[in-house]
């Protein structure tokens, strides 16, 4: 019985613990929007006065709000344009799959082997010669279609009801029809999953704009994040407050649908 | 009968180039933006040159690679972070799942919130943070001298072994939540009754754990492997924004090396292009080689 309580014990104290660090740094960040350089250094842990002073200073050194608005506008794009390809894709691999369409989906699989590193040099030369640099359309292409979401929407179109495509056709509703009137609205959760991960990912997506958005006014979050450090002396209170700002938007979709958020990076346990 | 199997047969067809169709859009998306990119950096690894000055090299590049000491210190960086970082994670990750998965445990939504919060943060976000809690007059030294642990405050970052700790601590901070969460699911998918049937024949919970939940998880452990795997050799954000790959390149990843000899020195695409396919080949084998150790036990 003692044994038990100890285990117990020993078990909660090792949670709380773990969920403490897990937590502790993003809380440590907010807090320090709100502080001097000086005391974010000397370790205060309480909130301070100085946040007006810091968003002061952070917008006279930074175009936040451009970094913000190409991010925004670079990852909504990118996650409708990637939806609509990979989703109406994984639905026709699925039901009029055959010989041809089977192999092609393995052939398609092979690529989510490809590492990013390996062929960001041919990447970008293509985005050069079609004189795309700095472009939103540059930003979305190499993503636009991926075997994950392919697959993803494939799976899902397998639990789709044949017997709603047998009797929509007996309706008369055309192929595309009975994707777009059919399959979509009740595919819901599908797209919000695929959706949250396409979001996330683009919003966070660092090494590719790193390459091609060469001047200032095409700046994502990530890249006006990065500069920040890149002088002699950083401030701290400033550099915090700009992370905070751009971790926000996705702490609050995380809190939001974290269902979705997990169920997202399971599918592929199913 | 004739004519209906006529219609029906034409029917059929009908449908199948509909689905192509559907699918050759995103079919050849890849194909361009995948298929023929890792082509292209295989033909331009045994090129040399710039722009349109390019001519043929045979395996130049890659002798090169043979004697360059930065390409030998950024796989050696990589396969470090690897052995030090992955084991390590994913083992909590899996303890914190088990630990999870009962349903009787307390603050349970909370503890899987919290732990699968830092997965919400970008990566060059979470590696800024880390940066500055382990810079030289930041949060972390700060603590240690007041809990009177040490008296100088540590130079994290310039120092070759404790930058390395550092990018080991911030990848398992990112990171162990989102394998925890494959673990979590995959827990669910156990037939709890084999849990139960172990209880009553006295299996203890460490024994549970060893003997069921563990060979039952093989396939998604291998998976997670994988995956961390692959992410470890591709590496990029985290060494660049908390390192910058230093001090004196003990923390470069092989990406950052890449980018460094394209983006950051005059462009050597060519030469570049032979590690990127280095790098392809790597991740190809290393996954082939864990899904072989995978069927074999």
């Amino acid at each position: 019985m003692i044994k038990t309580r100890l285990a117990s014990i020993l078990k909660y104290t090792f949670l709380f613990a773990v969920a403490l660090i897990s937590i502790f740094p993003l809380l440590w960040m907010f807090i320090s929007a709100t502080n001097t350089s000086g005391d974010v250094l000397g370790g205060r842990l309480l909130p301070g006065t100085n946040l007006v002073a810091n968003y002061q200073a952070l917008i006279a050194r930074a175009e936040v709000g451009q970094a913000l608005w190409n991010s925004f506008r670079n990852a909504i794009v990118a996650t409708i344009a990637s939806l609509a390809v990979c989703s109406i894709a994984g639905y026709g691999f699925e039901v009029y799959h055959d010989r041809g369409k089977d192999f092609l989906m393995r052939v398609l699989l092979l690529s989510m082997m490809i590492p990013f590193a390996a062929i960001m040099i041919p990447l970008f030369m293509m985005v050069g010669r079609l004189n795309l640099l700095s472009t939103t359309t540059a930003f979305v292409l190499p993503t636009l279609a991926t075997a994950f979401l392919i697959f993803l929407f494939r799976q899902s179109a397998r639990y789709f009801p044949k017997d709603i495509i047998e009797s929509s056709r007996l309706d008369g509703l055309s192929e595309l029809g009975i994707f777009l009137r059919m399959y979509i609205p009740v595919m819901r959760s599908t797209y919000a999953t695929a959706g949250i991960i396409t979001f996330m990912a683009a919003w966070n997506n660092y090494l590719w704009p790193l390459i091609i958005m060469q001047n200032a006014e095409s700046r994502t979050m990530p890249l006006l994040l990065s500069n920040l450090v890149a002088g002699y002396v950083t401030d701290y209170g400033l550099l915090m407050l700009a992370i905070s700002i751009s971790v926000l938007p996705t702490v609050i979709i995380f809190l939001l649908l974290q269902r979705s958020f997990a169920e997202g990076i399971v599918v592929s346990v199913k | 009968m004739v004519v209906k199997a006529r219609s029906n047969l034409r029917l059929e067809t009908r449908q199948s180039v509909i689905g192509w169709a559907f699918v050759i859009p995103a079919a050849l998306l890849i194909f361009v933006f995948y298929f023929y990119p890792i082509a292209r950096a295989l033909v331009l690894s045994f090129q040399t040159g710039i722009g349109a000055n390019m001519q043929f090299a045979g395996l130049a590049n890659y002798r090169r690679l043979l004697s360059d000491n930065v390409f030998k210190t950024s796989l050696v960086n990589v396969l470090t972070f690897l052995a030090l970082q992955v084991p390590v994670m994913l083992t909590l990750a899996l303890a914190l799942a088990y630990m999870l998965h009962d349903k009787r445990l307390r603050f349970r939504a909370f503890f899987r919130t919290a732990i699968f919060l830092p997965c919400a943060t970008s990566l060059v976000s979470y590696s800024l943070i880390f940066r500055s809690m382990f810079s030289l007059d930041g949060f972390v030294n700060a603590l240690l001298i007041n809990l009177d642990l040490i008296t100088q405050p540590i130079n994290w970052l310039a120092n070759p072994w404790t930058a390395k700790i550092v990018i080991v601590l911030a990848l398992t901070w990112r990171w162990t939540g989102y394998n925890m969460i494959f673990y979590l699911a995959a827990l669910q998918n156990i037939d709890s009754s084999i849990f139960e049937a172990a209880v009553i024949d006295g299996a203890g919970a460490l024994s549970r754990f060893f003997r069921i939940a563990v060979p039952m998880l093989k396939p998604i452990i291998l998976l997670t492997a994988i995956i961390s795997t692959n992410g470890t050799l591709q590496l990029f954000d985290e060494t660049y924004n908390i390192t910058n790959g230093g001090p004196a390149n003990a923390t470069i990843s092989i990406s950052q090396y890449i980018y460094r000899l394209s983006f950051q020195y005059s462009p050597r695409f060519s030469y570049a292009a032979a590690i990127s396919f280095v790098v392809f080949v790597l991740v190809a084998v290393l996954a082939m080689i864990q899904m072989k150790v995978g069927d074999e036990r």
